[in-house]
């Protein structure tokens, strides 16, 4: 946005174009930007501005690219641009047996790696037909992961959107705050992200010693912790001038663009999978849906809180159902011998490993157990052909599985449905005859996270 | 591997000629290689799926009536649905699968429009959401190489349901869904750009995931993994799958 090229004092070389005149800000003193964009022969003409914004921007939440086209500071059309962050993980995953599938998908959105997790490891014991064979303590497992995982990603969500608007305190407490999520993850899991801890048939171990007592504590300071944000965030006039009625999209938007998760309750719709088509025995907790009708970014925010309240109940009740039991007298995989995993995980001279006992029973007692525990990790086992479809809540909405297998040890063909990719549609619907500023705004709402975008 | 060392070689020439085992030997190692590397993974590095099973063709078994749970109703009702439109059920769903509790309708591709806009607007239906399409390749189901599978979601009536629609990869073409189900845009944009699928009447049909200028459908079955040299500043290295190998 500058004066026309031929008068052009900043950019390294001129630019051809064919149709129209090139603006570029290189260099150029902001004076001489405005008085351009405000001269007569500018006002008066019918071009448009159009900008891009991105892959590399700080407010863009990721490697997400923006073309904005503009008339003055509203915007006529925006254009989202993705796939900066492609990896090949569906890809990937046909080459690897279904147990190391694990550790692509979790790699998907980074945010909510054991959503990932969870929902292709569902699709793969319902092709398997083990549902019900999944010991309740690896269900319950699950579900407390899940849920502290909803935490961390809502307040990096929280965090952000703070950040995007310039309210850096937020991002400070919601990353501070953050911070404890992850390391109870990293001691139950070993990992604070890429977790690969849910596996099909159960999952990688029992929890370690110590835990239950973090977990509560865990319970017991965060509604503190997240009131903090609350007392900054709910009623701060900047903010709500930043938020109300910004980034508007009710109920019928959302059906027709397959929006999901705190964007479409925000919109009035209480549809939660957790309570609509429970999974993981999501029945037999107690939990509300929050939802608000207000269809804008602060609505999105508000249930976005909410339900970091609502997964605290829930691991509160995880909590209680996983103590009152010795660690590791109850399975946590699957006791079908050809599906799960041969070793347990324990701490051996060495580190963290194959349970020693294990290794001398392969090693120097059974010739089986050996031949057994070689074929189930380099082949894996077999799944039967056809295909499942699982959907699970993650933070962003509906991320669902499609696995289809040919019978093999490896999967035919997985695609993670993914709720960033879909809901990031809208925000054209949503930014589009709005001010720039409320781009920043809208992008932040959706939560978009580019790893599970681009896959 | 399969090269003939030439170790040892005078003396085998002298003697060879009448050595049973020699000859037998060198017929050995005459013969055509039938597999190379460790326990018939020849198409990567890694030694899992070594049972080499390939069964490349997507299990298609009717299933009968009833089908259980909500899908008869379901189908029935689409039926009526679909009669009172003027199109027939049977000549547009040639197939029924019911498997893994799920319901999945293999639908002609010329029909895939009708039964959509049935499927979401009738109120005995009421599919409201379409969770996007996944693509998937059977090169080896002659006729209807490449599947475009929809997952369709009714939230007045808490239902999923499978619409499974094939095309040949010598006319790559399924109608698009996008005017049905605007959010289908981009996934339709992902299935192309993965798959080569054509889906006729997108507004604007470009990858989306890949770069512009890419060559090919990465997610095909003979696409391989990795094949691609990786540039840097001017130097190319070749794909991980022609590099020399030290086997």
């Amino acid at each position: 946005m500058t004066a026309p090229s031929e008068s052009r004092t900043g950019g390294s070389s001129p630019q051809d174009s064919t149709e129209g005149r090139v603006y570029d800000v290189g260099g150029a003193d902001w004076d001489d930007v405005v008085a351009a964009a405000q001269s007569p022969d500018f006002q008066s003409s019918d071009e448009r501005m159009v900008v891009n914004m991105g892959p590399q921007h700080p407010s863009t939440h990721g490697v997400l690219r923006l073309i904005l086209t503009l008339d003055g500071e509203t915007v006529t059309e925006l254009r989202p641009v993705i796939g900066y962050l492609h990896t090949g993980i569906e890809k990937n995953m046909e080459f690897r047996t279904w147990t190391q599938g694990v550790t692509f998908c979790t790699r998907a959105d980074y945010l909510a790696p054991l959503f990932n997790e969870a929902a292709y490891c569902l699709a793969v014991e319902k092709l398997l037909g083990v549902e019900a064979e999944i010991p309740e303590r690896a269900t319950v497992l699950r579900v407390l992961l899940m849920e502290l995982n909803r935490i961390g990603s809502h307040l990096t969500a929280v965090g952000t959107f703070g950040l995007e608007i310039g309210a850096t305190t937020v991002f400070i407490y919601g990353m501070r705050e953050r911070e404890k999520t992850l390391d109870l993850l990293e001691l139950i899991t070993g990992l604070r992200m890429n977790n690969a801890y849910i596996r099909p048939g159960g999952v990688s171990q029992d929890l370690p010693a110590g835990a239950i007592e973090r977990l509560r504590e865990y319970v017991r300071i965060m509604p503190g912790l997240l009131g903090e944000i609350r007392a900054l965030f709910d009623a701060a006039p900047v903010f709500l001038a930043r938020t109300k009625n910004v980034a508007y999209l009710d109920v019928t938007g959302c059906m027709a663009l397959g929006v999901t998760g705190p964007i479409l309750r925000a919109a009035g719709l209480p549809w939660d999978l957790r309570k609509s088509q429970p999974y993981c025995g999501y029945e037999t907790y107690e939990f509300d849906v929050p939802t608000r009708t207000t269809c804008d970014a602060y609505g999105r925010y508000i249930v976005r809180m909410d339900e970091m309240e609502q997964s605290l109940r829930i691991i509160a009740q995880c909590v209680d159902r996983l103590s009152g039991v010795p660690i590791g007298s109850q399975p946590v995989m699957i006791e079908d011998k050809k599906i799960g995993w041969p070793a347990k995980l324990a701490l051996g001279p060495d580190g963290l490993g194959n349970s020693p006992d294990h290794i001398a029973h392969i090693m120097s007692q059974s010739m089986e157990a050996l031949i057994h525990h070689f074929k189930l990790v380099t082949e894996g086992f077999r799944v039967p052909a056809g295909q499942s479809y699982v959907g699970v809540e993650s933070p962003r909405g509906e991320l669902g599985c499609h696995a289809v297998s040919d019978g093999g040890t490896r999967p035919y063909r997985v695609h993670l449905r993914d709720p960033s990719f879909t809901n990031l549609q809208s925000v054209s619907v949503m930014a589009e005859g709005g001010l720039v500023a409320d781009v920043i705004v809208a992008v932040a709402s959706i939560d978009p996270v580019l790893g599970g975008v681009d896959r | 591997m399969a090269e003939v060392t030439s170790q040892g070689g005078e003396n085998d020439q002298q003697n060879g000629a009448t050595d049973p085992a020699a000859i037998a030997g060198r017929e050995r190692l005459a013969e055509q290689v039938q597999r190379t590397g460790m326990f018939g993974a020849g198409d990567t590095g890694d030694t899992s799926g070594y049972g080499g099973l390939k069964v490349r063709r997507a299990p298609l078994l009717a299933s009968p009536r009833p089908y259980g749970s909500y899908f008869d109703e379901l189908a029935d009702s689409l039926e009526s649905a679909m009669n009172a439109a003027g199109t027939s059920y049977d000549a547009a769903i040639p197939l029924v699968v019911v498997s893994n509790g799920e319901l999945t309708l293999y639908v002609r591709r010329e029909h895939l429009l009708s039964v959509a806009s049935q499927l979401r607007d009738h109120p005995d239906l009421s599919f409201e959401m379409c969770l996007g399409v996944s693509g998937v390749h059977y090169p080896d189901d002659a006729g209807a190489e490449l599947h475009a599978v929809y997952h369709l979601l009714s939230i007045t009536h808490n239902r999923r349901v499978r619409v499974e629609v094939t095309a040949p990869d010598a006319d790559p073409h399924v109608p698009s869904l996008v005017d049905i189900y605007p959010t289908n845009d981009w996934h339709e944009r992902e299935t192309w750009d993965f798959f080569g699928l054509i889906f006729d009447g997108h507004p604007a049909l470009t990858r989306i995931e890949m770069p512009d200028d890419w060559r090919g459908h990465p997610q095909r079955k003979d696409y391989p993994l990795g094949g691609i040299p990786v540039e840097y500043r001017g130097a190319t290295i070749p794909p991980p799958d022609e590099r020399r190998s030290y086997e």
